[in-house]
C-alpha cells in the first residue's frame, strides 16, 4: 500500500447522494482476477456513453477534473456490494481521498485497506467546500492526515475522524496482515481453548 | 452482571485480542465463506506473502456469482464466457492448492453461498461468519454474527481466522402482531428500509425481534436479515429459538449426538438478556404492513403496492429530492403515479433473498393453472441445486414451466447480471433480488424489488400486480 501522509490537490464533484458500488464499479467488470486496471471502468455507465466515448457532462470527464485526486459527493457514498474493487477503480483512476459527509461501512474499510482515504466530513463543511468549489472549480483541498485536516480553498481547517489504527497504517503504508500475523501465539491460545463450530472437510 | 444484548454474547466470545483507543478488537472468524469473485486476489496475496490458509477447515468455497444458470447438457454446465471461465478455473487452481473444500460446478451440493451455508447446517447461532459478500448479513437469521467484508479481508482471514473490527452499535427492530394476508417476509424488510433509510442502519447490527419476527419460519428470517446491509447495517441479527434449532437438526455439518444436546445448551443462552440495552429501538407495527414493491434506484424507494410513486418536490430535503429526481427520471416514472398496471418485460425469482424453496412455493402457489403473459419472460432459478432437486421432487418446474416460464439451474443470475442473465437497455422487470441500483440487472435496466408473491402476480399479469386482487 503506497503510504498517504498528506495531500494537495484539485478536486471533482460528483453532485450524488448513495453512490453505490454498481455505479463505481457495475459487476460485469468484476470478473478479473487482477487488482490493476479497473480505472478504465470506473463509473463506466456514467462516465461513458454507449460507443465507450466519455459523455461532455458527466464531472470526471470536465477538464477542470484533470490532475484532481481528491473525489466530492453527498452522503452515504459507496453503498451497496462489498467489492473491494470500487476503492480500486477508484485508485486506479488516480484519486487518492474522497469526501463525503459519510460513507457505507464496508466501502470505508475497504478503502482504507488498499490505500484511499475516505473524508467525512460535517454537514456544515461539506456545504461550505461545495459553494467554494462552485466559485472555483480548480482550487486546491488539502487533505492531512497527520492532523485529521481537510483544509479547503479559503483556508479554513476542519477535521475529521479516522480509526488510529487505519491511520497509522496509512501513514507508514502497511497493511493489517503484518500485525495479524503477529498475533500468531495469541490466535493459537484463543483456538486450544475454543472447539471449532464446524468442520468444512 | 450487566444484561447482554446477542451482540455482546457473539463478540465477547470471539476476542481474541479485545480493542484498546489505539488498536480495534482481533476477532475470531467460526467460518469463512469463499466464491470466485472476490477472492483470487486474496489468494494472489497470500502466494505473494508465502503465507498458508490457517484453517482449511473452517474454511468452505462454492461458485456462484459469474456461473451460467441455463440448463446443463449431458449433466454438465457449459461456461461460454471467457473471463468467467478463467475465474472459476482460478478458484479451483486456488482451493486445490490450499486445501480448501470447493463446492464446484458438478457438485450436487453447489449453489448461492449464502444458501448453501444454512442448507448444509454450517450456519449455526452464536458464530462468528464472514464472506467477500455483502449478503452475508443473511445468515444473522440464525444468531450467527454474519458479515460482508472486502478482498483485503479475505486475506486476512485466510491467513489468520482473525479480523480487526471495532465493535458495532446495536439497533433493536421490533415487529409485533400479526401480518395481514398477502405480506411477507420481503414486505416487512422492504418496509423496514424505507423506514429508517438507505444508510440507517449504518454501524449498527440490526437486531429484528417482536412476535411477527418469532413468527416466522427460518427462509423468511433469512430473507429479512439478507437485506439488513441495503439499509447499511453491518449485519441483521435474531435470536436463535425453536424454529432454528428445528431448521438445523439433522442437516451436513449440524451437531449431532452428543454434541446436539451441549450445542442447543449453548444455543439457549444466546439471547439478549432481559432489561439488555439497545443504542436505538426502531417499532413497527405488523397490521400496518402491505406487499411492498420499490419504485426507485435503491431499496429504500420502495411503497405500498396500491400506493403512489412520490412527488421529489415534497422531499424532506434537497440531497434527497435531487436522488428522487434522477431516480424517476432513470425509472421512466411520473410522479403520483400507480405502479399497478406498470408493464414489465421480465419477471425474475431468485437471489440470495428468495431463491429457497419456500420462495419457489410461494410463487407457483400463484402460478399454478395460469400462463405468463405474452411478451413477458419469467426466470425462476433456484438458489441450490438442492432447491432445485426439491421443487423438482414436488413438481414445481412443471408448474413454472406448463406456465412458460424458464427453469434454471442455481446461481445469483440476474440478481448481478455477470453471468449472461440480464436485462436489456430500457426493459424493466420486477424481481425478488435485493437491489435496484442503476444497472444491477443489466446495463440500462430498470429493477422493481417485490417479493415472490407479487413477482408471480406480475407475470400472469403482465404489469405490475397486487397478488392479493389477482383474478
Amino acid at each position: 500500500m503506497k503510504p498517504l501522509t498528506s495531500l494537495t490537490s484539485s478536486c471533482v464533484v460528483l453532485h450524488a447522494a448513495n453512490v453505490d458500488t454498481d455505479q463505481i464499479i457495475p459487476a460485469r467488470f468484476l470478473k478479473t482476477i487482477e487488482r490493476r486496471g479497473l480505472g478504465a471502468h470506473l463509473f463506466a455507465d456514467w462516465r461513458l456513453d454507449e460507443q465507450g466515448q466519455p459523455r461532455p457532462d458527466f464531472p470526471l470527464n470536465s477538464p477542470d477534473a484533470v490532475g484532481a485526486a481528491i473525489l466530492v459527493a453527498g452522503d452515504n457514498f459507496g453503498c451497496g456490494s462489498s467489492r473491494e474493487h470500487a476503492p480500486w477503480a477508484l485508485l486506479d483512476f488516480g484519486f487518492r481521498a474522497v469526501i463525503s459527509t459519510g460513507f457505507a461501512d464496508i466501502f470505508r474499510n475497504n478503502a482504507l485497506k488498499t490505500g484511499l482515504l475516505p473524508v467525512a466530513l460535517s454537514t456544515s463543511a461539506h456545504a461550505t467546500l461545495l459553494e467554494q468549489l462552485a466559485e472555483s472549480p480548480r482550487a486546491p483541498v488539502t487533505i492531512d492526515l497527520e492532523s485529521q485536516t481537510a483544509t479547503l480553498p479559503d483556508g479554513t481547517a476542519h477535521a475529521f475522524a479516522v480509526d488510529p489504527f487505519a491511520r497509522h497504517c496509512l501513514l507508514n503504508g502497511v497493511d493489517e496482515l503484518g500485525f495479524l500475523l503477529e498475533q500468531d501465539a495469541a490466535i493459537a491460545a484463543y483456538e486450544s481453548t475454543h472447539t471449532a463450530h464446524v468442520c468444512t472437510r | 452482571m450487566t444484561p447482554k444484548t446477542l451482540v455482546d454474547k457473539i463478540w465477547d466470545a470471539h476476542l481474541v485480542r479485545p480493542e484498546t483507543e489505539s488498536t480495534p478488537a482481533v476477532l475470531y472468524v467460526d467460518l469463512h465463506l469463499v466464491h470466485e469473485v472476490t477472492s483470487p486476489q486474496a489468494f494472489a496475496e497470500l502466494r505473494n506473502r508465502g503465507v498458508r490458509v490457517r484453517r482449511p477447515d473452517l474454511t468452505l468455497a462454492t461458485m456462484d456469482h459469474s456461473t451460467p444458470t441455463t440448463p446443463r447438457s449431458a449433466g454438465r454446465l457449459q461456461v461460454l464466457d471467457v473471463q468467467a471461465s478463467a475465474q472459476l478455473a482460478q478458484l479451483e487452481t486456488n482451493c486445490e492448492e490450499f486445501g480448501i473444500e470447493l463446492f464446484g460446478l458438478d457438485d450436487t451440493r453447489q449453489g448461492i453461498v449464502h444458501v448453501i451455508g444454512p442448507e448444509q447446517g454450517l450456519t449455526q447461532p452464536g458464530m462468528t461468519i464472514v464472506c467477500g459478500d455483502s449478503h452475508t448479513s443473511t445468515h444473522g437469521a440464525f444468531g450467527a454474527l454474519a458479515f460482508g467484508i472486502g478482498t483485503s479481508e479475505v486475506g486476512y482471514v485466510l491467513a489468520t481466522q482473525t479480523l480487526l473490527q471495532r465493535k458495532p452499535r446495536n439497533m433493536e427492530l421490533r415487529i409485533d402482531g400479526v401480518l395481514p394476508r398477502g405480506v411477507t417476509a420481503k414486505d416487512i424488510i422492504l418496509a423496514v428500509i424505507a423506514k429508517i433509510g438507505i444508510g440507517g442502519a449504518t454501524g449498527n447490527v440490526l437486531e429484528y425481534s417482536g412476535s411477527a419476527i418469532r413468527s416466522l419460519g427460518m427462509e423468511e428470517r433469512m430473507t429479512i436479515c439478507n437485506m439488513s446491509i441495503e439499509a447499511g447495517a453491518r449485519a441483521g441479527l435474531i435470536a436463535p429459538d425453536e424454529t432454528t434449532f428445528e431448521y438445523i437438526a439433522g442437516r451436513p455439518f449440524a451437531p449431532a449426538g452428543a454434541d446436539w444436546g451441549a450445542a442447543l445448551a449453548r444455543w439457549n443462552q444466546l439471547a439478549s438478556d432481559e432489561g439488555a440495552s439497545y443504542d436505538r429501538s426502531v417499532r413497527l407495527e405488523a397490521a400496518s404492513l402491505a406487499p411492498m414493491i420499490t419504485f426507485g434506484t435503491n431499496p429504500s424507494m420502495a411503497i405500498p403496492i396500491d400506493g403512489h410513486v412520490p412527488n421529489p418536490s415534497e422531499a424532506a430535503s434537497a440531497p434527497e429530492r435531487v436522488d428522487l429526481d434522477k431516480a424517476l427520471r432513470y425509472m421512466a416514472l411520473e410522479p403520483g403515479q400507480s405502479l399497478l398496471g406498470h408493464a414489465v418485460d421480465v419477471v425474475f425469482v431468485g437471489s440470495c433473498t428468495n431463491s429457497r424453496i419456500s420462495d419457489l412455493r410461494e410463487a407457483a402457489a400463484v402460478m399454478r393453472g395460469r400462463r405468463v403473459a405474452a411478451g413477458v419472460r419469467m426466470l425462476v432459478v433456484p438458489g441450490s441445486r438442492n432447491v432445485k432437486r426439491e421443487a423438482e421432487a414436488e413438481g414445481l418446474d412443471r408448474v413454472f414451466l406448463d406456465a412458460g416460464a424458464e427453469w434454471r439451474e442455481a446461481g445469483c443470475s440476474m440478481c448481478i447480471a455477470m453471468n449472461g442473465d440480464q436485462l436489456a437497455p430500457g426493459q424493466s422487470a420486477v424481481s425478488t433480488s435485493n437491489r435496484n441500483f442503476e444497472g444491477r440487472q443489466g446495463k440500462g435496466g430498470r429493477t422493481f424489488l417485490a417479493s415472490p408473491l407479487t413477482a408471480a402476480a406480475t407475470a400472469v399479469a403482465g404489469a405490475i400486480a397486487d397478488v392479493r386482487t389477482l383474478s
